[in-house]
Formats: C-alpha cells, sequence, structure tokens
C-alpha cells in the first residue's frame, strides 16, 4: 500500500470545506463595441441601397443650418438628372416632408420621438416604407435629413455613402472646434447662409481653417440657398458622389 | 439625450452575456472604455446607469469608466501628439492637420467583474 503511494504524485487533498471561497470572484471580458447593433443596422440598410444601385447622403447640421432649404434647392437643381427620394427624420418637421413634396419626390417622413439623432433602426422603417410605396430600384439617390444637433449624428451610421455636414455661417467660426467629432466624419461640409456673411463679423477662411485642422479631406463649399450662390459646385460634387458609388457597385457586381 | 440610447445597448448587450451563463454571477463592476473623441459624456452615461438598472439584475453594480486621451500621429514629425480637444487639432510642432488617429475613439464595454453565485 504505501509503495503505490510513492509512485505517482499524491491526489489533491480535499480542502475542507471552510477553505472554498464562498464568493469567488472573475473577470468576464466582453469587448464589445457600444454602438455594435446600431453599426450592425447600418450595414443592413447599405446592403439595401446597393441591391437597388442608390446612393445614400446622410445631411447634418444643428438646428435651423439650412438643411431642408437647401435639399429644396438640390431637389430643384438635380431632378432633372437623378432620381431623388428623402427620408424626412426631423421630428419638428412635418412641415419640411410637406415643403419637399411639392417638388414630386417620394418623402418619407420618420418619426424620431424624442431622440437626438436617427438610428440605423429608424432608417431601416423608412426605408421598408420607401419599398413598398415606391419602386426603389428607380431611384438613383436618397437624402437623409437628420435631426438638428452637432453632437451625435456623427456617430450613428444610417447606412449612407457619404456624410454631409452643413454650417451656417451664423454659428461662429469656433463651432468645428468644439464639435469635431461630426467636422472629423464629413466627406463635404458646406458653410450656409453666405448670403448673411457681410452683415455679420464672420470670417469664411478661419472656419474652413479649422475644419482642415481636424479633417484635411474634406470637400468644402460656400453656399447659400437663398441666392443660389454657390450651388452649382455642391451638385456636381453630389452627381459625382453618385457616379463613383454606381461604378464602385458595378465594380464588385 | 443618446446616453440614454447607448446605456440601453449596454445593458442589453450584458444581459444577453449573463442569460447565457449556466450559474448567473453577480456582476459587481462593469468597465467601459470610452475614447475622448467620441460624442458620449461619461458623466450622463454614469447618471443613465444608475437610474436605468434599478431593479434590473445589474442594480447595485458600479459602472467603471476609461476615458482614453485622443492621441494623433503627424506624418511629417513621425510623432505622436495629444491634440488639444476643443481647441487645437493640428500638430502642435509643424501646424500639420490631424490625419491619424492612434486612440479616443473607442466606445466599448471592456469587462465585468462578477462574483460566482
Ligand atoms: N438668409 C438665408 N437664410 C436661409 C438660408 N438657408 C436657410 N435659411 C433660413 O434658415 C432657417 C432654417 O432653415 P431650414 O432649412 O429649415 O433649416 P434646417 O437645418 O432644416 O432646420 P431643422 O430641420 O429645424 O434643424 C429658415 O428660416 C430658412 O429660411 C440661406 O441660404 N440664406
Ligand atoms: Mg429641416
Ligand atoms: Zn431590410
Ligand atoms: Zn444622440
Ligand atoms: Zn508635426
Amino acid at each position: 500500500m504505501e509503495r503505490l503511494y510513492k509512485r505517482g504524485p499524491l491526489p489533491p487533498a480535499p480542502l475542507p470545506l471552510a477553505f472554498i471561497p464562498m464568493h469567488q470572484t472573475f473577470d468576464a471580458a466582453i469587448e464589445m463595441n457600444l454602438l455594435h447593433a446600431n453599426q450592425r443596422g447600418a450595414d443592413h440598410n447599405r446592403a439595401h441601397f446597393d441591391e437597388w444601385g442608390i446612393t445614400c447622403i446622410n445631411l447634418m447640421s444643428s438646428p435651423g443650418a439650412g438643411k431642408t432649404q437647401l435639399l429644396e434647392s438640390t431637389l430643384k437643381g438635380l431632378e432633372p438628372d437623378l432620381n431623388i427620394a428623402v427620408i424626412e427624420g426631423d421630428m419638428t418637421t412635418e412641415l419640411d416632408a410637406d415643403r419637399l413634396r411639392q417638388y414630386g419626390v417620394p418623402v418619407i417622413a420618420i418619426n424620431t420621438g424624442r431622440s437626438c439623432h436617427l438610428d440605423s433602426k429608424m432608417v431601416a422603417g423608412g426605408i421598408h416604407q420607401l419599398q413598398h410605396s415606391h419602386e426603389p430600384t428607380t431611384l438613383d439617390l436618397v437624402v437623409v435629413e437628420n435631426v438638428g444637433n452637432l453632437v451625435c449624428p456623427a456617430e450613428f451610421e444610417v447606412g449612407e455613402h457619404a456624410k454631409v455636414a452643413l454650417l451656417s455661417v451664423t454659428e461662429g467660426e469656433d463651432k468645428p472646434l468644439k464639435y469635431p467629432v461630426m467636422f472629423r466624419e464629413a466627406d463635404c461640409l458646406l458653410i450656409t447662409k453666405t448670403d448673411l456673411a457681410p452683415y455679420l463679423d464672420v470670417d469664411l477662411d478661419r472656419i474652413e481653417a479649422n475644419v482642415r485642422q481636424i479633417n484635411p479631406d474634406v470637400a468644402i463649399f460656400r453656399v447659400s440657398a437663398k441666392t443660389g450662390t454657390g450651388l452649382t459646385a455642391w451638385f456636381e460634387w453630389v452627381q459625382q458622389t453618385v457616379m463613383n458609388q454606381t461604378n464602385r457597385l458595378q465594380l464588385t457586381v | 439625450m443618446h446616453e440614454t440610447d447607448m446605456t440601453k445597448a449596454l445593458i442589453v448587450t450584458i444581459q444577453d452575456w449573463w442569460d447565457a451563463q449556466p450559474e448567473r454571477p453577480t456582476i459587481q463592476k462593469v468597465h467601459l472604455i470610452v475614447g475622448a473623441f467620441t460624442c458620449v459624456e461619461p458623466a450622463s452615461l454614469q447618471f443613465a446607469f444608475d437610474v436605468q438598472t434599478q431593479g434590473t439584475f445589474l442594480d447595485g453594480s458600479e459602472l467603471v469608466i476609461k476615458d482614453i486621451p485622443l492621441v494623433a500621429h503627424c506624418h511629417t514629425c513621425r510623432a505622436d501628439y495629444t491634440p488639444d480637444v476643443g481647441s487645437q487639432y493640428a500638430c502642435p510642432t509643424c501646424n500639420s492637420p490631424m490625419e491619424d488617429i492612434r486612440s479616443g475613439r473607442e466606445l466599448k464595454i471592456d469587462r465585468l467583474e462578477c462574483v460566482a453565485a
């Protein structure tokens, strides 16, 4: 018997009960992005757009910077060349949706409740509605007007191919520095309401320089939706973006 | 604000993990990593977490937020630098615009500190 025990290592003696820690602590690694679910929804939306050959632009700015007004000018200027639909995400803008419907384009108004941004799920609702009420494959461009907010819409993708930020001349040169995430993420920046600049103490070069510090590659246009100044360059950017996206899709098919 | 939505996403993610555990542990601490170059305000997140976990399986667990500063990389200087969020993003040495962001965009659940049931 004794010899047997000496052959191998001794089996561990069971600990007396009192020594077993009653509350064993441990760490569970999760390592998941907080925006994961939204990101997945955005991919779903983008897959729809790609399937239908649609380019999607996400229009963002602080409240009142001129998103709806710009959309009106854009519909007027581009509708002959492009088939456009609008997903209107601004809570306060049932009025805006009506303003846009005069141009004869599909306008889907989505109820955002009190949310401070659009998320991919809300926009999915709009997309599915568009799918049922219109023939989506006939569309070239869907513009999403986001909730007026300079802080978080940039963080919540909705399935767009390009982000466009608006900053009106009345908001001050320092806004890009104070709300950098939106200006970092933007593919295009529109400095709006330039017709008002002569009445204000505002330096447009300064605005541009501040944005370029954060985002050197962004396309910047100075526009006035009221007088029409600068809109042609913006229209060309939109057409180019749609064309690039269409070409990219054809390459991957 | 959207911190409420973020907190909802956070709770759902943890709930999924917790439901999958054979023995439901008590979660003492939830560790988050939040970069300085995000739209998230840690104080608002903290507040939303305390409110929304009341009466749930997370009641009493503590939210620990690790702040990650914004660090950019300047290709001209071949060096990292820390922009001054709110006022200055270009390289302080050569004034090149901020191109690569090394850190500061994080927004994730890192780990949970648990006590076995
Ligand atoms: N002078 C001038 N005013 C403008 C211009 N564009 C818009 N506005 C005015 O600015 C105000 C807000 O314009 P909207 O287009 O409604 O702005 P918005 O960004 O859609 O606003 P929300 O959807 O509420 O966030 C309106 O009174 C417009 O008439 C412009 O180019 N010049
Ligand atoms: Mg509007
Ligand atoms: Zn779908
Ligand atoms: Zn938000
Ligand atoms: Zn440098």
